[in-house]
């Protein structure tokens, strides 16, 4: 058994007051939410928090998924495995349901949150990819019940790096809704079941009387990117989906993300993933547009 | 799966289909592991590593971690030194450190230990130990650990200037190369066999509990081999045998990781006689996956010489073999590279040569059998690799190739070129039936078509012989210790018995496959036989259970006990009928009158007569138990025909296991359930390796497997349903013919598998790649470009 060294812990009743617990303990306190990324850490002496506020207990303030016209709303404290068996998302955002069916496990699943996921910031987080490419927004809470909403690419400041301040909490992930066909995809390479990606990418596309409005993909595992890759979008805008612009697109995420080669694999071998599965999501959010 | 348990509940009197006697415990909750052990005034001990590959040790200053509270003691290596017991004996006849005095020579090494009152204050006071290390540059690179410049690392050893173990060598080096010089065809092919770990369920750790007053210890501890252990703790701590008693409760897997004796046990027992309480010492996952025994990591140059036609002529091979820091590795002490000589496979050979030199680097020490038989696994690996390199080569189907060059079944007892005699063997329809369950044609047929169309599909096939069973004790025994078993077996009044073992489960399933063994010859069920094993003080001393050795060597002795129990049974059954004993007929389970089966007695009956009131014939004592030490003859030698099919996704280069056939023949079958659960276990063992398991060093020597998010083992999503089939070829020489089955899949599994994925990947030319074969480094071969793992 692997032991933490000491810390106080606490559970959080409401949103404002794991606010206030916060604002009052500074940096030497830290949030848990599913754990699953935290609690390792700290096992492993990587990481020592004097305070832990638990707010699982806020599951019930924090955990939904709201669909309206116009955007998707998920509460910070939405579990994995309620991504994955949601029906609302299987049907308006596929992606989703693809992406949790290749993280981590069973365990893993019931307890990690989408929050905690976009808090960890790790660059292969498959979850962040998935939010990337669907050009979410993040509500994060401070004292005195101030709201700021940022994007994706604001957000992640760099690897395990958020715009979360000490004191601020993330409560929800807003994705926009457009007014088109829509589809997304999701895949990942792994060298076995559980285990973190090789690579992963994410696409989704918007349709219009046949043509791509709008396409964006997102890449986990090869390098910081949570800006989407804007080239991509740009060359498929206003075309008709077909092979040769998957592959324009594979091309354009091969050269334009920065894996390093490490026990995962090469990074040529990466680069070339990242082409590949560019292109078979591409491909698989088409075919979903289309149905 | 392949078999349906309908037959589970009939209980065979004797061998057979039957539940597991020990799972009832172990299913609900109510194993007993080392961690489960309370002891009153029980401290706990964890121990501080280094985190360099190679440093001197400057100073530690231990103040402030006495002070820290709860700790009762701290101890280094200077400490250690004060005692004698700074170093202890490998079980290789080298040294280990017990904690490092003048230098750390791999990353994760003990150099010194905290006892507290509990596990989280021991563990805090380690931060508070302030060490200050010289760093000094390691030997990673197994290839420049003997060139001229390479630090060496055992400076503690006396007038040591380079980091080579041993050489070895076996087999005819003159005639080898006399037959290869002859030969048509020659293949040469650059095989590594990577580090792995065991990785065990339940890592290693121990209690001692030493008794001032009585002089006593009392040591549980993670050991496969408890009475082994006990005779080098009275070597190495100078306790007399005697007050030493080693138990070895349930046991959470082992795989050889069980075997050495690690400074952490050590570290226990001063720990306890320090302070006088007893001690819990109980290794987290990490310090597992870096300090403990790993396996294999050898390097091997292999040539196979043949004809044209495919007639295999010779096989040569040169190992660099890498033994850590410490040679660790436990074999038999004739036999420093274990029983790799039987690299010559299951083929009729004219020659066979091979020479290996093991060196020291900067790693964990070990190399030590992770159900391997003894290195059996690089062997198998070594020679069904190049068999299949030839069979490309020759354009020849490597089914057929095998076929054409097995030792005939005449041939048997069979002695290899490089002096194994392999005591029985069919090879051919083992082979057959492993093709006609596989569907072999058809799976050609539509591997065909596949690589028309550009896709890729790979057919893999593994035969091996084993050699289990260690061993005959006029060439085989650990650090003096020769390799034969005892066994007790007593039957008491009412007629249920027990056997004691000097052998020891970690999940192999002893406590059912030994009740089987004896209600076999004794005819009482299994069920009224408990099985004793793992504690010193109540079993018959014998060498542990490793190297698939179990019922090879103890197996044989439980038959051979129960056997000296029935003769004297016999015997009191003839007072009991007023017959001549040449009159008695033995029926499973009773004597009967020859001639008039009304007339008998069973086993039950002639028990309590044996214990009971009135006369016994002469010179037959009360009572009905006996005793034995056996020592065997021979080696088993099971063998088996693996066939494996993959698919590569092309685009990704991920390989998906699709199939798996494996046959097996260990001999006579005991617990085909057993067998078969051995044979699942290893089989999925074979896909960690083939294709994802290895422990890999960044240059400065720090391991980057030190977790199992780094080191990766298979889980049931990467394998397929196994499909199981056996034969039977039972051992001459074994006295109810069986053999080993506990490592036949992990060493017959890695070469199928990798034979299948090198298969796939023909059209890209490829004859052979290392290893794991993660998508990345398949995605390598692909173009052309496979390495070496290391
Ligand atoms: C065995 C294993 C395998 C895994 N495999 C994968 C995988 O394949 N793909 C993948 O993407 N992930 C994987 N993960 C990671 C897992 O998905 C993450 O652990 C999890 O999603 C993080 O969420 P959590 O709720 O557990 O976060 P926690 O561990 O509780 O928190 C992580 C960090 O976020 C902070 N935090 C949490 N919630 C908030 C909030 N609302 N506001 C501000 N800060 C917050 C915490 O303070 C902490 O710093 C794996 C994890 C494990 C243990």
């Amino acid at each position: 058994m692997q032991v933490p060294a000491p810390f106080e812990y606490e559970r959080a009743t409401s949103v404002d007051q794991a606010i206030g617990l916060l604002e009052r303990l500074g940096s030497s306190a830290r949030l848990v939410a599913g754990g699953h990324s935290l609690l390792p850490m700290m096992k492993l002496r990587l990481a020592n928090f004097e305070y832990l506020i638990d707010i699982n207990d806020l599951h019930a303030e924090l955990g939904y998924i709201r669909l309206s016209d116009d955007e998707v709303r998920i509460g910070a404290m939405t579990r994995h495995r309620e991504l994955l068996e949601s029906d609302v998302l299987a049907s308006v955002l596929p992606i989703f349901s693809d992406a949790e069916r290749v993280i981590a496990d069973p365990i893993v699943r019931n307890r990690g949150t989408l929050g905690g996921s976009l808090c960890q910031a790790d660059p292969s987080e498959d979850l962040s990819a998935v939010c990337t490419t669907l050009d979410a927004s993040c509500v994060i809470r401070g004292p005195g019940g101030a709201e700021r909403v940022v994007t994706m690419e604001e957000f992640h400041v760099g690897p395990y790096e958020t715009a979360v301040a000490d004191n601020e909490i993330l409560t929800e992930i807003r994705i926009p809704r457009k007014s088109f066909r829509t589809g997304s995809a999701y895949a990942k390479v792994e060298r076995r079941a559980g285990d973190w990606a090789v690579v992963s990418a994410g696409a989704a596309v918007w349709l219009d009387e046949g043509r791509i409005v709008d396409a964006r993909v997102g890449l986990a595992a090869v390098g910081p990117n949570t800006t989407g890759i804007p080239e991509i979008s740009a060359a498929l805008r206003g075309h008709e989906p077909g092979e040769s612009l998957y592959e324009l697109a594979g091309a354009i995420a091969a050269r334009s993300c920065d894996p390093v080669t490490d026990t995962r694999g090469s990074a040529d071998y990466k680069r070339h993933l990242a082409d590949e599965l560019t292109r078979r999501t591409l491909r698989k959010a088409v075919e979903r547009a289309r149905s | 799966m392949t078999q349906v348990f309908e037959n589970n509940d009939l209980q065979p009197v004797g061998y057979g289909r039957m539940l597991r006697k020990e799972d009832a415990r172990l299913l609900r909750g109510r194993g007993r592991f080392v961690d489960d052990v309370q002891l009153p005034g029980m401290l706990h001990l964890a121990i501080l590593r280094s985190p360099f590959a190679h440093a001197t040790i400057v100073s530690i200053d231990t103040s402030a971690a006495e002070a820290s509270p709860g700790v009762r003691a701290v101890v280094t290596g200077e400490t250690l030194k004060g005692l004698g017991l700074a170093w202890m004996p490998t079980l290789s006849n080298d040294v280990q450190a017990v904690l490092a005095t003048d230098k750390v020579r791999f990353q994760g090494q003990e150099v010194a230990f905290v006892v507290a009152e509990d596990r989280y204050q021991a563990r805090d006071a380690l931060e508070l130990i302030d060490v200050e290390y010289d760093v000094l540059e390691p030997v990673v690179d197994v290839r420049k650990a003997l060139s001229p410049d390479a630090p060496v690392i055992r400076t503690d050893l006396e007038g040591k200037t380079d980091n080579h173990v041993f050489d070895w060598e076996t087999g005819d080096e003159e005639e080898t190369n006399r037959v290869f010089a002859a030969a048509d065809v020659i293949v040469k092919e650059d095989i590594v066999y990577p580090r792995v770990h065991p990785a065990p369920m339940e890592t290693c750790g121990s209690v001692a509990d030493f008794d001032p007053v009585e002089g006593r210890l009392r040591l549980w501890s993670t050991t496969q081999a408890p009475h082994a252990h006990r005779t080098l703790y009275a070597i190495v701590a100078g306790i007399p045998e005697h007050k030493i008693q080693v138990i070895a409760p349930d046991i959470g897997g082992g795989f050889g990781n069980k075997v050495p004796i690690y400074p952490g046990y050590v570290h226990s027992i001063v720990g306890s006689i320090v302070t006088g309480r007893p001690v819990k010492w109980m290794e987290d996952r990490s310090e597992n996956l870096i300090s403990t025994g790993f396996a294999r990591d050898y390097i091997m140059r292999a040539e196979i010489a043949a004809t044209s036609e495919g007639k295999i002529l010779a096989i040569r091979t040169n190992v660099l073999a890498d033994h850590g820091a410490f040679n660790g590795t436990a074999a038999p002490v004739k036999y420093p590279a274990g029983f790799f000589g039987v690299f010559t496979g299951s083929y009729d050979l004219q020659a066979a040569h091979c020479k290996m030199t093991a060196v020291y680097t900067n790693k964990a020490p070990g190399g030590v059998a992770y159900a391997c038989s003894f290195r059996i696994t690089e062997a198998v690996y070594l020679v069904e690799r190049i068999v299949d390199a030839l069979a490309y080569e020759l354009r020849m189907d490597p089914a057929e190739l095998r076929l054409k060059n097995f030792i005939r079944p005449e041939q048997f007892p069979y002695t290899t070129k490089t002096g194994w005699v392999y005591d029985s063997g069919d090879y051919e329809p083992t082979m057959r039936l492993a093709m006609e369950m596989a569907g072999y044609d058809e799976l050609r047929k539509e591997q065909a078509e596949k690589r028309a169309r550009g896709e890729l599909m790979g057919i893999g096939i593994a035969f091996f012989t084993e050699a289990v069973g260690a061993g005959p004790r006029k060439n085989m025994d650990i650090l003096g210790l020769g390799m034969a078993d005892g066994c007790e077996l007593r039957v008491h009044p009412t007629g249920k018995a027990v056997v004691r073992l000097s052998v020891k489960t970690q999940g192999q399933g002893h406590e059912t496959t030994f009740a089987q063994i004896v209600a076999e010859e004794l005819g009482i069920p299994p069920a009224d036989i408990d099985v004793l094993h793992g504690d010193t003080d109540n079993t018959p001393f014998g060498l542990g259970t490793y190297g698939s050795r179990s019922t090879p060597v103890s197996g044989a002795a439980a038959a051979l006990v129960a056997r000296k129990v029935r003769d004297k049974a016999k015997l009191i059954a003839s007072a009991m009928l007023e017959v001549s004993v040449a009159d008695l007929d033995w029926v499973k389970g009773s004597f009967q009158v020859k001639g008039d089966p009304g007339r008998s007695v069973t086993i039950q009956e002639i028990a309590f007569r044996a214990h009971g009131a009135g006369d016994l014939p002469d010179g037959v004592e009360g009572g009905l138990e006996a005793q034995i030490c056996y020592n065997p003859s021979n080696l088993t030698y099971p063998h088996g025909a693996y066939i494996c099919v993959v698919d590569i996704d092309p685009g990704t280069a991920e390989v998906k296991v699709r199939r798996f056939i494996a046959v097996d023949d260990c001999g006579t079958r005991i617990n085909p359930m057993i067998i078969e659960g051995q044979v699942h276990g290893g089989l999925t063992d074979g896909v960690g390796m083939a294709l994802m398991e290895m422990i890999s060093f960044d240059e400065d020597g720090n391991c980057l497997g030190a977790s199992l998010m780094d080191y990766l083992i298979p889980t049931a999503l990467e394998v397929p349903d196994w499909e199981t089939g056996f034969t039977v070829t039972p051992s001459p020489h074994h006295p109810i013919g069986a053999k080993g089955i506990g490592e036949s899949a992990t060493v017959g599994s890695p070469p199928a598998i990798v034979n299948a994925v090198v298969d796939a990947l023909k059209p890209f030319g490829i004859r052979h790649a290392d290893m794991p074969l993660t998508p990345s480094r398949v995605w390598d071969a692909m173009r052309g470009r496979a390495t070496p793992p290391i």
